[in-house]
C-alpha cells in the first residue's frame, strides 16, 4: 500500500495535483499508521496534510469518521517532530466542530501551552480556546492570565488574540483579565501592542470614558505598531461621531497628527476618518484631501485605489475640495487598473465642467465591458447625478446607457440603469420618446421581472400621452403572450391605461382585454375583467378613480380595518374612509447615492412612520376612540438647540382631534424630572380635553408626554391656531455620577416656543399619477377661483415652493419643477383634507412685477374649498 | 455605504484563499461565519473572483462587495478579501506577508507543484499570519522563524552532491523502508 501510494505521487508529473484524486475512504484507512510504533512522523505528517486537504476542499466527515480519525491523530502527541506536533494542532483546529469528545486532547495542549518549547506555546494555546467553552475556560484562566504576560511575543499575542475570540462567548470571564491586557499593551513588540489594544477596546467599548482614558494614554505613550495606530484612528473617529465633538476636539488633533505619520497605512486611514466625518467642513477637509491627492501618483495600485475611492466620496459632498486633484485624477483614468480608472472618472464627472463631459464619456465606454456589476453601477450613478446637473446632456447620457443596457450584467446593474433611464425621461420631457422606445427594447428581452413590470408601469403612464401611443400596444402585448403571471399583470394594467386615455385604441384594447380574459393565471383574468368592464362604461370619471389614480390607502392600515371589519360583523358596507391614508411616498428623497451599495444587504420592509405612531398613540388609553389617525407632522423644535430641555413636537390629526406628541430630553445630568407635562393656551376656539405626562424623565433619556385637543366643530374653516405652550414639571436635584435622587423635589415651569396649527397640518398629501383626470372626476360643483397677488416673491421657483410648503400638498405631474427662463407656470396639488375629502389645488402663476396667482379650487366637499381659499388669502 | 462607519474591530480578513491557474482552489479559510455559509457559495464566489482577475495582474479589486487584493505568481493566483470600508493597505499588508513567507519557505519557487509538495507549510504560514481573522503576523521575517519549517528539497539539480547526501544519511538514520526506497529512486538521476 505505501509503495503505491509513491509510485502514485511519482507518476504524477509536475504540475499537476497530487492531492486530485484523494479518496476520503482510502486516506482513512491511511490514517491507521497513526497506531504503528514507533511513529513515522514524516508519513503521518503527509497523511495529517492529506485529511486538512480534504476539509479544506469541502470533504464531507461523518461524525463516526471523524472522532476514530482524530482519536488515532492524539497518538501523535508522542511524537517530537515539531511540524507534525503544529499539524496536529491544526487539525484539531478543523475538527474542532466536526468530532466528538475534542476535549480529550485539552491535557495534552495544556501542557504544550506551558511547557519549555516555545514553538508549540502559542500554536498551542490557539487550538486549545478553540475546543474550551465557558465552563473549562475557568479552569484554565490562570494559565491565560500567565500567557498573556509572557514575555515571549508569539505566546502573548495568541493568549490575546484567543481572548478576543472568547469575548463573545464568555465576556464576563475574559473581563477579569483586563490588567494583564493592560500589561501586555505596554509590550515593546508591535503586534502584541495591537492585539492588546484591540482586547481592551472590546472589553470596555460600552465604558466610554473608559476607551476616552485608554485612548488618551496611548495618544500620549505613542504605539509602534502601524495596525495599533490605525487602531486608534477608529477608535478616536467613533468617540467623535458619538459625542459629536468638533474639529477643536483633542481626538480631531490626535487623527489630524496621523496624517505625518511614516506609514502610508496610517496616514490613509486617518484621511479616510477625517473624510468620512458627518459634519467636516471644507477647511478641515483640504490636508487629508492633499495626502490622497499624493497617493494617486503611487506606483502602488492599492494605495492609487484606496486614494481615489476616498476622493470619489468625498467629491459626492465636497465637489469644489476635490478640484484641486483634477490633473492628478486625469492621469489616471488611464490606469490599467479599471477599477481605478473607472472611480477617477466618475470623480471627475463629479467635479469636472460641463465641457469636459463628452471627452470622459468616450473614455469609459471604451472599457466599459471589463469591469465588474459593482463598478459599472458606480458609472450609471454617476451619469444619474450628471443628468440632473447639466440636463442638457440627456441626449450622450441615454445613448451612452442604453447601450450599457444591451451588453450583458446582472439585477442590480441593469436596475440602476432602468431607474437612471426613467429619472432622465421624468426630468426631460424632450427625452421621453427615445427613453421609452430604449426601454421597449430591454423588456423584449428581460429576465428580471421587478424590472419588466416596473418598465410596463412606466409605459402605461407615460405612453397614452406620447404623439403616437399606437406604437407601444405591440411591445406590451408582446409581454402578455410571452411572459410569467407578474409580468402579464402588469402588461394588462397597462393596456388598460391607453385604452382610457385614447378614445381611438379602445376598441382594439378592449379586442386585446378580451384575450387576457382567457389566460390561465387567476391575477391576469381578474384584472382583464375588471378594466375590461370598467372601460366599456367609457366614463371618464370612473377611468380615473379606477383606472388612472389606484387607491392612495396605506396597504397594512387597509389590512388592518379590513380584518377589524370581518371580526364585528354589521349591515354597514365597509367604508373606505376610515382607513388611514398612504404617506405620499417622498419621490423626490434623492439621497446620498451609495456608490458600490452593499447589494448583499436584504432590504428591510421598514413599516411607514405613521404606521408606527398609530401603533403607539393606541396603546394610550386616553386616545381611543378618535378612529384612524390621518395625518402625523414633521417634528417641529420648540427649544433652541442647546439649552437644558429639548423639547420638539409632532402634530397628529384626526378627524376631530388633534394630539400633540412631546418629545422631551433633559440634558442636565443632576436633575431628574418626574410628572412632565405640556400645558397649552390656545388662542381660538380649540378646546384642550386631556393631558397625558410623562412620568419621569432621566438625563438624557428622552420621552414623551401628550396633549389631546378637540378641533372647533361649529366651525369648519377655523383650521389655524397658535398655542403657548408650557413645560410643566417635578424637579428632584440628583448626584450627576449614580443618578441617585434627591427625596423632595420642587414644582418648577420652563416656557417654550410657541406652537402653530396650520392647514397644511389638515392635509394629507396624495398623489394623484394622473392629474387631468382626477381633475374630471371631481367635476367643478364646489369649485371656486380667486386671484392674488404675492407681491413679496420675485421668482417662480419661490412663489411654487412657498404654496407647497403652506398648503402642504403632493404637487403631481412633476409641476413643482419650474422650467428654466418661463414667466408662467401652472403648479397642480392633490391631497385629501381631514374627513376624507379629495380636494385639488390648479394654480396658475405669472410673473411680472411680483407674482401674480390664479387658484382653481376643486374638492368634493364645499367646506374645504372655503377653507383653503380662506388660508391662502 | 458608509453609513455604518467601520466598528473597531481586529477583524480584518474576511477570507483568504490560493487557487491554481483554472481556478481550483488549493487552499480556502473564510473567517466571517456570515460570509458564504456553504462550500457551493464559497466556491461560486472563488470562480467569480477568479474570472474577473486573473486575466490582468492589477492587485486590487471589488467584487461581491468586499475589496479585494490579489496577487499571482507562475500558475498560481492569492487572494486576500476584507470589507468595503476596511483599509485597504491593511489587506496589503496580509498579502504581501502571505507572499513573502512563502517564498522564503518555498525558495521562491512559488509554483503549484512546490506549493503542494510542501502542503503542511502552507497551511501553518498562513495559520500563523491569520488567526479566526485577527491579523497575527505581518513580518514574513517572524511567520518563518514560528512555522520553522523546512521545504522539502525537491529539485535535486539545484544542490549540491554534498547536501543531498547530508540530507539523505540523516533521513537514512532515523528512518524507515520508504526513506530508502526514495533515495534509491532518486541517485541514478544524478
Amino acid at each position: 500500500m505505501i509503495k503505491k501510494f509513491d509510485k502514485k505521487d511519482e507518476e504524477s508529473g509536475s504540475g499537476s495535483n497530487p492531492f486530485q484524486h484523494l479518496e476520503k475512504s482510502a486516506v482513512l484507512q491511511e490514517a491507521r499508521i497513526f497506531n504503528e510504533t514507533p511513529i513515522n512522523p514524516r508519513r503521518c505528517l503527509h497523511i495529517l496534510t492529506k485529511i486538512i486537504y480534504l476539509l479544506n476542499q469541502g470533504e464531507h466527515f461523518g461524525t463516526t469518521e471523524a472522532t476514530e480519525a482524530f482519536f488515532a491523530m492524539t497518538r501523535l502527541f508522542q511524537s517530537n517532530d515539531q511540524t507534525l506536533r503544529r499539524m496536529c494542532y491544526l487539525t484539531i483546529k478543523e475538527m474542532a466542530n466536526i468530532s466528538e469528545d475534542v476535549i480529550i486532547v485539552t491535557s495534552s495542549l495544556t501542557k504544550d501551552m506551558t511547557g519549555k518549547e516555545d514553538v508549540y506555546r502559542g500554536p498551542a494555546i490557539r487550538a486549545l480556546c478553540r475546543i474550551t467553552d465557558t465552563t473549562m475556560l475557568q479552569a484554565i484562566e490562570r494559565y491565560m492570565k500567565q500567557a498573556i504576560v509572557d514575555k515571549v511575543p508569539s505566546v502573548s499575542s495568541s493568549a490575546l488574540v484567543s481572548s478576543l475570540h472568547m469575548v463573545k462567548m464568555s465576556f464576563d470571564v475574559v473581563k477579569r483579565w483586563v490588567n494583564e491586557a493592560q500589561e501586555a499593551a505596554s509590550s515593546d513588540n508591535i503586534m502584541v501592542q495591537y492585539h492588546a489594544l484591540g482586547l481592551l477596546y472590546h472589553l470596555r467599548k460600552n465604558d466610554r470614558l473608559a476607551v476616552t482614558k485608554m485612548l488618551n494614554k496611548f495618544t500620549k505613550s505613542g504605539l509602534k505598531s502601524p495596525f495599533a495606530y490605525c487602531m486608534m484612528i477608529r477608535i478616536a473617529s467613533k468617540l467623535l461621531e458619538e459625542t459629536e465633538g468638533g474639529h477643536d476636539s483633542p481626538l480631531f488633533d490626535f487623527i489630524e497628527s496621523c496624517l505625518r505619520n511614516k506609514h502610508e497605512m496610517v496616514v490613509y486611514e486617518a484621511a479616510s476618518a477625517i473624510v468620512h466625518m458627518p459634519k467636516c467642513t471644507a477647511r478641515e477637509l483640504a490636508p487629508a484631501v492633499s495626502v490622497l491627492q499624493l497617493f494617486c501618483s503611487s506606483p502602488k495600485a492599492a494605495l492609487r485605489y484606496a486614494a481615489v475611492r476616498t476622493l470619489n466620496k468625498v467629491a459626492m459632498k465636497h465637489p469644489s475640495a476635490v478640484t484641486a486633484c483634477n490633473l492628478d485624477l486625469e492621469n489616471l483614468i488611464t490606469d490599467s487598473n479599471r477599477s481605478i480608472a473607472t472611480l477617477a472618472i466618475t470623480t471627475l464627472l463629479k467635479t469636472g465642467s460641463e465641457s469636459s463631459v463628452d471627452r470622459l464619456m468616450k473614455q469609459i465606454s471604451s472599457f466599459v465591458s471589463e469591469i465588474s456589476d459593482e463598478f459599472k453601477v458606480v458609472v450609471v450613478q454617476a451619469i444619474s447625478a450628471l443628468c440632473q446637473k447639466y440636463p442638457r446632456k440627456h441626449s450622450v447620457m441615454m445613448n451612452f446607457l442604453s447601450n450599457m443596457l444591451r451588453d450583458d450584467g446582472g439585477f442590480e446593474y441593469k436596475r440602476a440603469i432602468v431607474d437612471c433611464i426613467i429619472s432622465i425621461i421624468e426630468e426631460n420631457p424632450e427625452s421621453k420618446e427615445t427613453g421609452l422606445a430604449h426601454l421597449c427594447e430591454f423588456i423584449e428581452d428581460c429576465e428580471h421581472t421587478v424590472l419588466a413590470t416596473k418598465i410596463l408601469h412606466m409605459l402605461g403612464k407615460e405612453g397614452p400621452r406620447t404623439p403616437t401611443p399606437s406604437k407601444y400596444i405591440r411591445f406590451i402585448f408582446n409581454r402578455v403572450v410571452l411572459e410569467s403571471e407578474a409580468v402579464r399583470a402588469a402588461a394588462v394594467s397597462a393596456l388598460a391605461k391607453f385604452g382610457a386615455q385614447n378614445d381611438d385604441l379602445l376598441p382594439s384594447v378592449l379586442v386585446l382585454m378580451q384575450r387576457c380574459m382567457m389566460d390561465s393565471d387567476d391575477e391576469v383574468r381578474d384584472r382583464a375583467t375588471f378594466y375590461m368592464n370598467v372601460l366599456q362604461q367609457k366614463q371618464k370619471a370612473l377611468n380615473a378613480a379606477y383606472i388612472f389614480n389606484g387607491l392612495s390607502v396605506s396597504v397594512p392600515g387597509l389590512e388592518k380595518s379590513l380584518h377589524q371589519y370581518t371580526l364585528e360583523p354589521s349591515e354597514k358596507p365597509f367604508d373606505m374612509k376610515t382607513v388611514p391614508l398612504a404617506t405620499a411616498p417622498i419621490t423626490e428623497q434623492k439621497t446620498e447615492i451609495a456608490p458600490m451599495a452593499t447589494s448583499k444587504l436584504p432590504e428591510k420592509l421598514a413599516p411607514a412612520r405613521q404606521d408606527i405612531y398609530q401603533e403607539q398613540l393606541a396603546a394610550i388609553p386616553e386616545f381611543k376612540g378618535l378612529g384612524p389617525l390621518f395625518k402625523s407632522s414633521e417634528p417641529v423644535q420648540l427649544t433652541e438647540a442647546e439649552t437644558e430641555y429639548v423639547v420638539r413636537c409632532i402634530k397628529h390629526t384626526f378627524a376631530n382631534h388633534m394630539i400633540f406628541q412631546f418629545d422631551c430630553t433633559n440634558t442636565l445630568n443632576d436633575q431628574l424630572l418626574q410628572r412632565v407635562q405640556v400645558q397649552m393656551e390656545p388662542s381660538e376656539s380649540y378646546e384642550v380635553l386631556h393631558y397625558v405626562p410623562a412620568p419621569s424623565l432621566h438625563y438624557s433619556q428622552p420621552n414623551s408626554c401628550y396633549s389631546l385637543v378637540r378641533l372647533p366643530e361649529d366651525d369648519p374653516t377655523a383650521v389655524s391656531c397658535t398655542f403657548s405652550c408650557t413645560m410643566k414639571y417635578l424637579v428632584r436635584d440628583c448626584d450627576p455620577n449614580t443618578g441617585e435622587p434627591d427625596d423632595d423635589g420642587y414644582d418648577d415651569e420652563y416656557v417654550l416656543e410657541d406652537l402653530e396649527v396650520t392647514v397644511a397640518d389638515h392635509i394629507q398629501k396624495v398623489l394623484k399619477p394622473n392629474f387631468g383626470a382626477a381633475w374630471e372626476e371631481i367635476g367643478d360643483e364646489f369649485e371656486k377661483e380667486e386671484t392674488f397677488a404675492l407681491a413679496t416673491v420675485r421668482t417662480l421657483d419661490e412663489a411654487v415652493n412657498n404654496i407647497i410648503s403652506f398648503l402642504g400638498m403632493q404637487p403631481c405631474e412633476r409641476s413643482d419643477k419650474v422650467p428654466e427662463n418661463k414667466n408662467s407656470h401652472v403648479l397642480f396639488l392633490a391631497g385629501v383634507f381631514r374627513g376624507g375629502h379629495d380636494v385639488l389645488v390648479r394654480a396658475r402663476l405669472a410673473l411680472a412685477d411680483g407674482v401674480t396667482m390664479q387658484v382653481t379650487v376643486r374638492s368634493t366637499d364645499e367646506n374645504v374649498v372655503d377653507v383653503i381659499l380662506a388660508s391662502v388669502g | 455605504m458608509d453609513s455604518a462607519a467601520l466598528e473597531p474591530s481586529l477583524y480584518t480578513v474576511k477570507a483568504v484563499f490560493i487557487l491554481d491557474n483554472d481556478g481550483n482552489r488549493l487552499l480556502s479559510k473564510y473567517y466571517d461565519p456570515e460570509l458564504y455559509p456553504s462550500m457551493k457559495e464559497q466556491k461560486n464566489f472563488e470562480m467569480n473572483v477568479f474570472n474577473k482577475t486573473h486575466k490582468a495582474d492589477n492587485e486590487i479589486s471589488f467584487l461581491e462587495g468586499m475589496t479585494i487584493v490579489y496577487k499571482s505568481s507562475i500558475d498560481l493566483f492569492f487572494y486576500v478579501a476584507g470589507s468595503a470600508q476596511e483599509n485597504e493597505l491593511m489587506l496589503m499588508a496580509v498579502l504581501n506577508c502571505l507572499f513573502e513567507s512563502l517564498s522564503q519557505m518555498l525558495r521562491k519557487n512559488v509554483e503549484k507543484r512546490t506549493l503542494l509538495d510542501n502542503m503542511d507549510g502552507v497551511f501553518l504560514v498562513v495559520d500563523e499570519i491569520i488567526d479566526g481573522g485577527v491579523i497575527l503576523e505581518s513580518d514574513p521575517q517572524q511567520v518563518i522563524e514560528k512555522v520553522n519549517y523546512r521545504a522539502d528539497d525537491n529539485p535535486l539539480s539545484e544542490q549540491s552532491v554534498a547536501q543531498v547526501l547530508n540530507t539523505k544519511r540523516t533521513n537514512i538514520k532515523n528512518s524507515t523502508r520508504t526513506h530508502t526506497d526514495t533515495a534509491m529512486i532518486n541517485f541514478p538521476s544524478f
